[in-house]
């Protein structure tokens, strides 16, 4: 059983969450102006990191927020959560496309 | 040393201390015609298959480790064809075909036994949908037939009816339907394409893909670099990490999907049963164990154990289903890592780039598909462009709007 720490309720277990995968790739703004490549890219495309990789959760069966976690999927170790929005803690900013 | 009476009594008689190693271990040469990275059923059967059903014997499979001890050496060993999509039947029925036959090809009994596939249903939902696809089976000329719960029963005495939970309100039975040993799958077309000619380098790790004006021209790899105009990864939960070396962002995750088995029993489980509701199937093998399979964990991993809940769900409904089983110690748990697709169809064919082919994506069902894999992609690099019946099945589908949405992948959410 993982422990997710949701930043705003604590460490809760994984059932209480859903994981919606990797963080960082966000919606283009004009969809309509990209070409048939680019958007597949964005729709299909993952990066499916081995190593440790920043993901969005939805903590549905407690405070339904969704929130950013960093793991590393070679472990499933957590490295850290923090609210969407906010700045990383210290280390676990891992750069842009899923860190 | 072909496997034959004569052979096993004289083997016999010399207290089996002259059989020969089962293929070769070999070091990688400076280049190849084809290297298939990736030694598990379908690279060792992609080999296979281009030495000789198309001539080309300059081929290596390349694997980290040993081979078969990924995927291969980790699935829960169910064959069966009873998909919904006609491109999906015609590709896993192809596979079911050869495996009819296989042990014969390879000279090696891969314990090939159709016992039937039992799918249940659970609810009206159910019903309907596992009709759906017996009905589009018999269409598409694979047999499939539905079954009352009585009828199932009859198939499977085990089965209990009536759980509260789970009951059973009818079954879907593919009797062509059954298990192979997996291990044999693997060590029996490594045998086959090492007597042909193929390299098998164990312990040799690909570390780069060398690409130059959109062709491959070779890969970098732990034991040196390999200069070739073809290659293909076939590496099933590690594609991804692969094809970022060549530079592609495939539509895959991958996803620890956990199996166990149990303490031997004397033969009481008759069939393979299945029941897509809870993720949750059962057979026998052939030295007793039950081999329970669950389902994928929710989350991406590498990982290779999973989480306890999946378990403890498909455990619950085992026991509600089995209840002879509730008493049964379980002996091992481990997690394979599927690759899962958007679409949870497996991609098969050249990459964007000239030279590089990809097979993977089988996601939850890659082992049933092992021979048919392997044939169809072997026709498809030999003549560089996809077999027929693999087409619909290319990394294209996804810019073209053309996905195959099949819901009758295993253990996996839809």
């Amino acid at each position: 059983m993982l422990l997710i720490p949701c930043p705003f309720c604590g460490p809760r277990e994984e059932v209480e969450m859903v994981c919606g995968g990797e963080a960082g790739a966000p919606r283009p703004t004009d969809p309509r102006a990209l070409d048939d490549a680019a958007w597949t890219a964005w729709l299909y495309g993952r990066v499916n990191r081995k190593g440790p990789q920043n993901e969005v959760w939805w903590h549905r069966a407690g405070c339904g927020r969704w929130f950013l976690l960093a793991r590393d999927t070679r472990d499933d170790r957590v490295l850290g959560s923090w609210p969407i929005g906010a700045a990383p803690p210290a280390g676990l900013g891992l750069g842009e496309g899923g860190g | 040393m072909r496997f034959s009476l004569f052979n096993l009594v004289r083997q016999g008689l010399r207290g089996h201390a002259d059989w020969p190693e089962q293929w070769r271990k070999a070091e990688p040469a400076r280049s190849y015609d084809v290297v298939i990275v990736g030694g598990g059923g379908h690279g060792l059967a992609t080999a296979y298959y281009l030495a000789r059903r198309h001539g080309i014997r300059r081929v290596a499979v390349l694997d980290k480790g040993p081979i078969g001890l990924g995927n291969t050496g980790r699935n829960t060993t169910i064959c069966r064809s009873n998909y919904l999509r006609p491109e999906s039947i015609a590709l896993y029925d192809h596979a079911l075909r050869l495996w009819e036959t296989l042990s014969a090809e390879l000279d090696f009994n891969v314990m090939f036994s159709p016992r039937g596939v039992l799918m249940l249903a659970h609810t009206r939902h159910e019903v309907e949908v596992l009709e759906r696809h017996v009905h589009a089976d018999r269409l598409a000329g694979v047999d499939n037939v539905w079954l009352s719960p009585r009828e199932a029963k009859a198939v499977c005495p085990p089965l209990e009816l009536r759980s509260l939970r789970f009951p059973v309100l009818g079954a879907a039975l593919q009797r062509r339907g059954g298990t192979a040993r997996h291990d044999a799958v693997a060590w029996g077309y490594a045998r086959a394409a090492s007597a042909l000619g193929v390299d098998i380098c164990e312990g040799c790790e690909v570390g780069g893909i060398r690409v130059e004006a959109g062709r491959l021209v070779g890969l970098e790899t732990s034991k040196g670099p390999i200069a070739t105009e073809t290659a293909a990864l076939v590496a099933a939960g590690h594609s991804s990490v692969l094809a970022a070396m060549a530079g592609l962002a495939l539509p895959i995750t991958s996803h620890p999907l956990q199996a166990l088995v149990s303490e031997p029993l004397k033969p009481c489980f008759p069939c393979v049963a299945m029941s897509g509701t809870i993720h949750a199937y059962v057979s026998q093998s052939d030295k007793g164990e039950l081999v329970i399979g669950a389902g994928t964990d929710r989350y991406p991993s590498y990982g290779q154990k999973g989480s306890p809940p999946v378990i403890e769900d498909a455990l619950e409904a085992v026991c509600e289903l089995f209840p002879i089983f509730r008493r049964v110690r379980m002996l091992r748990q481990w997690a394979g890592i599927v690759d899962v697709t958007p679409d949870r169809s497996p991609v098969i064919g050249e990459s964007p780039i000239r030279g590089l082919w990809l097979n993977c994506g089988w996601g939850t069902g890659g082992f049933k598909a092992t021979p048919g894999s392997g044939h169809l992609f072997a026709w498809s690099i030999a003549h560089g462009r996809p077999h027929p019946i693999v087409a619909p099945f290319g990394l294209e589908r996804f810019a073209a709007g053309r996905p195959i949405d099949e819901a009758a992948a295993a253990a996996v959410e839809h």
